[in-house]
């Protein structure tokens, strides 16, 4: 099946779907109440076009509407798009807009406000591959924007997603100032189903049902509330107490094992399929004593992930081979896994010509010692098995480790690197040779390059048929789980923990970075 | 009088050009740099953006040529952007220097009226009962870091019996309710907090009334007015109170700079939203101007608190008045 032939037909069901929704709602939802939503980043601002992350995002997608939305099964709904199409070339992307949808202060939304805000993002957003074949947007008229491409972008539809493509009202951003820092970034203004009400920086974001929301009998809820709690152990008696009734991106498994044992919540990890949250083990490669992959190999079958998973992870994580996350239609199952073998890893490590052993240091993310410190503690132990002596150093804050990183000042680090739902927009950049730039956090600060998988990375990006899309990504796996300039670790747990009395809790691909509109109270709280 | 306040703040403006000349190059000392953090945050960046974020702040001048610009728009009561949050610093503190001035005052009060109240009728009976459980408690209080101490309040009386709020300031369903409401809720919201914010301080001064009244107790004047057939509280809090008041308000001057820095964990802890919360996110982000603005501030309180410390001992004792010291 061709890439525009699937979403022609995913735009016709999702439409038809769309239309028949209210009649499939749940008997006894109520409409109106309040939801809480605790979290423990802190968001810089509320505008998703020009920053990525989960704190931004959860408000975010709340206040920005955006061209399409997914489903659970990574199918495009009709959003302010009612429906889309893509040319036979794949060149341009036309989107036919909802002619009543408004922004909170009053004014429509229209194509120029569409060109507008994707053009932003392109410009402002740290994924620059997101929208960099963009060439122009056309706005024949107030409800239809072309997307003009310089080159086929089948990443596009995903990246029109509320988390990453907010569409911003021109006549208040396009007012000519940066837009990274616009005063209106701390106040948005858009045409999601909630409206601010107020942000307090590092303590709440308020939010109030947008009475005029352009999908009819949307939102269910009066008011959503961010609330920002740094404190685990705080937030999860708040969370056991109900003074907050919803915690997204739970990761560590003994804050899962704990909200699963409390009676009033329910825990999923569904709703987390696009985020693809991986962490991993990076190598400098350009260190003399890692350049070799038959050491970074080495270093593979020391390593016991399973391990990891089942003990140090009480078994809510699951073990990641490739670079890219099992939940992705891309990803390839028939990747080298490196059952530990410690005879291999000694030979190995000799044919290399190490077999005295060497002296390494292990970087990591500050951030929960399960998935950072004590992996790290791990490797320290098992590759001592293969003659590695490891010292783990630990960076007080982010900034001390991603100054140590960006400038290739390591020997390896463990880090954690989001998928961000098509591989084009989160898993190129840490293997493209173009994308090793000095100073740049999350670029290829493994400074790791072949010529063989720039080629495939290019092919794929502009690959139309999602048969083909996925052999060429299969091939890419393949050979990156051969070069080893990453040894990926887990996935990470991430759970939803939520009130029991909270009906349509987010499990979509983006989970809470997507428009919470139809979340409701089964009954008055 | 005058000239000796006059004097005083001109030392205190002086210590506060201090604190941020000072503060000023010990944050730059820390690896990192803001625009690293910012780019972090926004999940990467290129080169020239994270170049166009450090000309926007005026990162990429030298460190001096800062420092002027940093001290000349403070001269003119501006604290510049945060870096962080991308809202003039001095907003920022505004929101948040009154919770906590709430807690520091509110701990202060609680620490010194129990405190003062254990001290003196531990005083009067100094081999009782009592007065050993003072000594007992005031070594404990002294002796328990106060975060333990608030991460242990926490889970006895918000966890296991959850009689408090275990964290913020008030109940995020409550921010457009009466007034009335709001300030019983923030009230409800203070007393895991304050109380333990107070708990080290109210050790110190039970202990320290307990010996300064012992002291006084055992002086002329007390047994004359004893003599005199002086009701027991009148003796007590009249004349034996006052004149033990004097080390008593001293230390709580001098605790006041303590006082901040303890509210500072002790907010952390109870995500109460004050700038020890402010200064704790803005130092992981090596938001150098949001962090300058806290030192800042939290100089101005103490050099503030001192200030009224010498002003009240001197009306609490007539012989430093005339003293002129």
């Amino acid at each position: 099946m061709s890439f525009h032939t699937l979403l022609r037909g995913a735009a016709a069901v999702a439409l038809s779907a769309a239309i028949s929704a209210p009649a499939l709602a749940d008997d006894h939802e109520k409409s109106g109440g309040t939801l809480v939503i605790a979290s423990t980043q802190v968001p810089r601002h509320l505008n998703g076009a020009v920053q990525s992350g989960t704190a931004t995002a959860v408000p975010s997608t709340q206040i920005f509407a955006s061209p399409l939305r997914y489903d659970e099964n990574w199918q495009p709904q009709p959003y302010l798009a009612k429906t889309w199409e893509v040319s036979d070339d794949g060149l341009s992307v036309t989107l036919n807009l909802v002619d009543n949808a408004t922004f909170h202060d009053g004014t429509p939304v229209t194509s120029e406000d569409v060109a507008f805000s994707i053009m932003t993002v392109k410009a402002n957003h740290p994924f620059t591959s997101m929208f960099d074949p963009v060439e122009k947007i056309d706005t024949p008229d107030p409800h239809t924007a072309i997307i003009r491409l310089s080159k086929p972008h089948p990443a596009l539809l995903l990246a029109l997603s509320p988390a990453l493509a907010p569409i911003m009202p021109k006549h208040v951003y396009g007012d000519g100032q940066d837009a990274k820092s616009h005063p209106a970034n701390s106040a948005p203004v858009g045409s999601g189903p909630f409206k601010l009400v107020s942000f307090t920086q590092g303590e709440s974001v308020v939010l109030a049902k947008n009475e005029n929301f352009f999908l009819e009998g949307y939102p269910k809820l009066d008011e959503i509330i961010i609330r920002v709690i740094k404190d685990t152990n705080s937030l999860l008696i708040a969370l056991e107490n109900g003074e907050v009734d919803m915690y997204p991106f739970i990761a560590s498994s003994t804050e899962i094992g704990r909200v699963e044992k409390a009676d009033n919540l329910t825990v999923t990890r569904e709703g987390y399929a696009a985020v693809g949250a991986i962490n991993w083990l990076a190598f400098n490669t350009k260190s003399e004593k890692l350049s070799d992959p038959k050491v970074r190999q080495a270093i593979a079958y020391a390593v016991d992930r399973n391990f990891i998973v089942k003990a140090l992870h009480r078994g809510f994580s699951s073990p990641q081979r490739g670079p890219i996350i099992e939940s992705s239609p891309f990803f390839h199952d028939g990747v080298e896994a490196y059952n530990v073998d410690l005879d291999k890893a000694k030979a190995l490590m000799a044919e290399a010509g190490f077999g005295d052993g060497m002296d390494l240091t292990v970087d990591y993310i500050p951030g929960p010692a399960e998935q950072q410190k004590n992996i790290a503690e791990y490797l320290k132990s098992q590759l001592k098995k293969i003659g590695i002596n490891v010292e783990v150093r630990a960076a007080p804050d982010f900034p001390t480790w991603a100054k140590r990183i960006s400038t290739y000042d390591f020997e390896l680090t463990m880090d954690i690197v989001f998928n961000w739902g098509d591989p084009v927009i989160g898993v190129h950049r840490s293997y493209l040779c173009s994308n090793i730039r000095e100073g740049v956090i999350w670029s290829n600060t493994q400074q790791y390059c072949n010529e063989k998988v720039d080629e495939i990375l290019s092919a794929a990006a502009v690959e139309l048929d999602q048969d083909k899309r996925k052999a060429l990504y299969a091939e890419f796996q393949t050979i990156v789980a051969g070069d080893l300039p990453l040894y990926w670790i887990n996935s990470l747990p991430y759970h939803t923990a939520h009130n029991k009395k909270l009906g349509n809790a987010p499990t979509g691909i983006w989970g809470a970075m997507h428009p919470l509109d139809r979340v409701y109270w089964k009954e008055t709280k | 009088m005058t000239a000796y306040i006059i004097r005083r703040i001109f030392y205190g403006i002086l210590l506060m050009a201090g604190v941020v000349v000072l503060n000023f190059f010990l944050i730059r000392l820390a690896p990192g740099d803001p625009a690293e953090v910012i780019a972090g945050e926004m999940g990467g960046a290129t080169k020239e953006m994270m170049d166009s974020i450090r000309a926007t702040y005026g990162l990429d001048k030298p460190v001096l040529t800062q420092l002027w610009i940093y001290l000349s728009n403070m001269l003119q009561g501006d604290l510049g952007q945060s870096y962080f949050f991308n809202r003039p610093v001095t907003e920022l503190i505004g929101l948040r220097i009154w919770p906590t001035i709430l807690l520091v005052i509110a701990a202060q009060v609680l620490a010194v009226t129990i405190g003062v109240a254990m001290g003196v009728f531990a005083a009067r009976k100094p081999n009782s009962i009592l007065s050993g459980f003072v000594t007992v408690f005031a070594t404990i209080g002294y002796a328990v870091p106060v975060f333990w101490m608030g991460i242990m309040l926490v889970i006895l009386l918000a966890s296991i019996f959850p009689v408090f709020p275990v964290q913020g300031m008030l109940d995020a369903r409550l921010h457009s309710a009466d007034w009335l409401t709001k300030t019983i809720d923030i009230l409800y919201h203070l007393a895991l907090p304050a109380f333990t914010l107070a708990i080290i301080y109210l050790a110190i001064y039970a202990r320290l009334a307990r010996a300064s009244m012992l002291d006084v107790l055992g002086a002329d004047y007390v047994r004359t007015a004893r003599a005199k057939g002086a009701s027991e509280g009148s003796v007590l809090f009249k004349h034996a109170l006052r004149n033990a008041a004097l080390p008593i308000i001293t230390v709580a001057g001098l605790q006041f700079g303590g006082l901040i820095s303890g509210a500072l964990l002790v907010e952390t802890v109870f995500n109460w939203p004050g700038m020890g919360t402010l200064a704790f996110d803005a130092i992981l982000r090596r938001d150098y101007t949001t962090i300058l603005g806290v030192l800042f501030f939290a100089s101005l309180m103490v050099v503030i608190a001192n200030l009224i410390t010498d002003l009240s001992y001197r009306l609490a004792d007539p012989r430093i008045r005339t003293g002129g010291a």
